[in-house]
């Protein structure tokens, strides 16, 4: 469904056979620190998770395209580019524990994870809210005669924003070096796209804003790369923004706190598991003679022991400090925050600490 | 009488009022097959059907934006906004546009728009989905704010609101939509808006709260009664237009007043409270009007508990309080 591409676009966007392997396991690895998150969640665990299930690819296959140098303002769904793109896992899983070894410092709920190391900005819940950021941080990298690029992600549900809006128009006049990616995942909660939004596709909103919009099928991570590479190319070349619509399914429930039984057959997502984004990507392995079941259970089994110490080493990191809630309001502590940390600090019965800036 | 949670008492005043007046429409995100994140709205769009009860795409200023246009052209909406934290979009609409409106028509266009929020913390959803933002729309004139605390002022103070000519902001506090159970009269009946309730008679320390600190703020007055402290507590409901008959006369008898909420401290409308009765009472007053409140940070994830204003801290402000000697 992508547009015809140029000879030198398909270069860009093709995949070695080892990039593919590569890109084959980030998409195992989230799916495994998916279920054993949700399965930590039901316990007790972890207060909230939302996983990416079904969407693997949209989200792999986009963030590969990108170099180190690119930055990605996330939705709710693309932690795992994070961990692509290098951000260790047990810091990224302390996040969900909230404790001192998240960078975040346990100030947002889980699922909100960001990282300075690896260039993903740091998100709030608000739907849409990061579009016009990521205008600004391209611009400014245009500003600077950087060729860095921007990718924005953003869900189906947040094409009805005014942010989006906003965004796809700053972006389309001022030319930036931004690539949108939509992941269509066909919910918002329990909202359904056609609900949403009166045209067809996302893709063709692009029209009004004089960029290219592309979609894509969002469960092929080969086809995602390729179309994400594309975009990111024209974008480094100074030739603006493009839209990209990568057509998925949100497989499993909104988040922790939804029951999606409540709003949707089963049968819907039953057709969509059939197009599983690492079922489909295994078989192509398999039919290069790149992939077979020994390889496919060592995988899991290193995986799942990956996994399991992270989340070990992760739950064992200690508690953030009461105190350290007043720290970074501001870049230093003014007087106000410091008579109210020795408040609380007196309530809980404790000596003031020596203050500290961040 | 029925026992029912705060948020079925919503659900049960959402549906007498639709059922009692086909101008009533309810309009959000996921309010319909979901029947809401919270289930607010559960069964009413099997009820009364996808033109009462309105799915919407996602844009808080078009839901507001909408609902205002319905309201000018004779409707009751009801728009729910999914989260408090949420309803910024929705800002200018809600400051600019449904505040203003009677007043810069002249008169010539009232707009009775209810926009529900549920607010508050305690459950566990870091900045995004505990927030406390009633000073920021009490500060906007032109809008009523209500927070109920009871599931038998959660349905009579919403009839209350839809059946009156003034924008409402009705915050719900979320952390008690389950938590919060009580009996709750079938049918029709209100409670008046602008209208305290003295939920605790006492006569040394005035402890003033509402929504989900009141049951903190009870707790308190529990504690402190044991150490020899006579707590009255009294649960605004309407925060703006407040009740200052009934907030005057108890700053005037216990002479020592506490203000407990949750939002930040600094210009939360406890500052507002505290500047209201030294103007009003100041010779009645033996102490300075304390604030236990929650601290000027974004509200946190991990240490909600020691953000919130919960029991402990609302004792020792009534401890200072009560002891306080010019
Ligand atoms: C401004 C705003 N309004 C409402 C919400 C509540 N909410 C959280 S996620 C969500 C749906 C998002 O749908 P979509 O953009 O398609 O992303 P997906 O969850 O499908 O990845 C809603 C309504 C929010 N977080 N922010
Ligand atoms: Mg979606």
């Amino acid at each position: 469904m992508a547009a015809p591409l140029a000879k030198e676009e398909a270069e860009a966007g093709a995949l070695s056979p080892e990039a593919l392997v590569a890109l084959y396991r980030a998409m195992a690895r989230i799916r495994v620190v998916d279920e054993r998150m949700a399965t930590l969640q039901r316990a007790g665990r972890v207060g909230f998770y939302g996983v990416c299930t079904g969407q693997e690819a949209a989200c792999i296959g986009s963030a590969a395209a990108l170099r180190p140098s690119d930055w990605v303002f996330p939705a709710l769904r693309e932690g795992a580019a994070m961990l692509l793109r290098g951000f260790p896992l047990v810091t990224y899983l302390a996040q969900c524990f909230g404790n001192a070894g998240d960078v975040g410092r346990g100030r947002q709920m889980p699922s909100h994870q960001a990282g300075r190391s690896v260039n993903q900005v740091s998100w709030s819940s608000c739907i849409g809210n990061q579009l016009p950021q990521a205008v600004g941080a391209a611009w400014a990298a245009k500003l600077q005669r950087e060729d860095t690029v921007v990718l924005a992600y953003l869900g189906d549900g947040a094409t009805s924003t005014g942010d989006f809006h906003t965004a796809l128009n700053f972006a389309g006049v001022a030319r930036v070096p931004v690539v949108f990616v939509c992941q269509n995942n066909q919910w918002s909660i329990s909202v359904p796209f056609r609900a949403q939004t009166a045209t067809a596709t996302v893709a063709e909103k692009a029209a009004a804003y004089g960029m290219p919009g592309v979609k894509v099928d969002g469960n092929d991570v080969e086809a995602v790369y390729a179309a994400t590479a594309v975009a990111v190319a024209r974008a480094r070349r100074g030739e603006g923004p493009t839209l990209i619509e990568a057509e998925t399914y949100r497989v499993g429930a909104h988040s922790s706190a939804d029951d999606p039984s409540r709003y949707r057959e089963a049968a819907e997502v039953e057709r969509w598991r059939a197009k599983d984004p690492l079922v489909r990507t295994r078989a192509r392995l398999e039919a290069a003679g790149l992939w077979d079941a020994t390889r496919e259970a060592a995988l899991l089994d290193e995986l799942s022991a990956e996994v399991a110490a992270a989340i070990h080493e992760a739950e064992a990191t200690p508690p953030v400090q009461a105190e350290s809630m007043f720290e970074g309001v501001y870049a230093r502590l003014p007087w106000h925050l410091a008579e109210q940390r020795s408040e609380l600090l007196s309530v809980l019965g404790s000596r003031a600490p020596v203050p500290r800036d961040d | 009488m029925a026992t029912l949670t705060l948020v079925q008492a919503i659900h049960d005043a959402l549906r007498t009022a639709m059922r009692a007046d086909a101008r009533v429409v309810v309009l959000g995100e996921d309010v319909g097959r979901l029947g809401g994140v919270f289930r607010a709205t559960l069964g009413l769009h099997e009820e009364f059907g996808p033109e009462r009860v309105i799915d919407t795409p996602l844009a808080e200023g078009g839901i507001v934006g909408a609902a205002i246009g319905m309201a000018l052209y004779g409707l009751r909406p009801v728009p729910e906004i999914q989260f408090a934290d949420f309803i910024y979009p929705a800002f200018d609409q809600i400051v600019n546009e449904l505040a203003k409106l009677r007043y810069r028509s002249g008169g010539e266009y009232p707009c009775p728009v209810v926009i529900r929020a549920p607010y508050g913390g305690g459950v566990k959803g870091g900045h995004y989905h505990s927030q406390s933002p009633e000073a920021l729309f009490i500060h906007t004139a032109g809008l009523k704010v209500v927070v109920p605390s009871t599931p038998y002022d959660a349905k009579g103070l919403l009839l209350s609101a839809l059946r009156q000519e003034d924008p409402v902001l009705f915050l719900e506090p979320k952390r008690l939509y389950r938590a919060a159970k009580g009996e709750v009269p079938e049918g029709d009946y209100t409670v008046p808006l602008e209208s305290a309730a003295v939920r605790r008679e006492g006569t040394d320390v005035t402890v003033v709260a509402w929504g989900a600190m009141v049951p903190e703020a009870l707790e308190a007055a529990e504690s402190a009664a044991h150490a020899g402290i006579s707590c009255e507590v009294v649960d605004l409901r309407t925060l703006w237009p407040v009740d200052i008959t009934t907030l005057e006369a108890s700053a005037r008898k216990t002479g020592r007043v506490v203000v407990v909420h949750e939002a930040a401290r600094t210009c939360g409308f406890g500052a507002e409270v505290a500047a209201l009765l030294q103007e009003r009472c100041f010779v009645h007053l033996a102490a300075p009007v304390k604030r236990v409140t929650g601290w000027d940070t974004p509200f946190p994830y991990a240490l909600e508990q020691q953000y919130l204003p919960l029991a402990p801290r609302i004792l020792a402000g009534v401890d200072e309080t009560f002891r306080f000697v010019a």
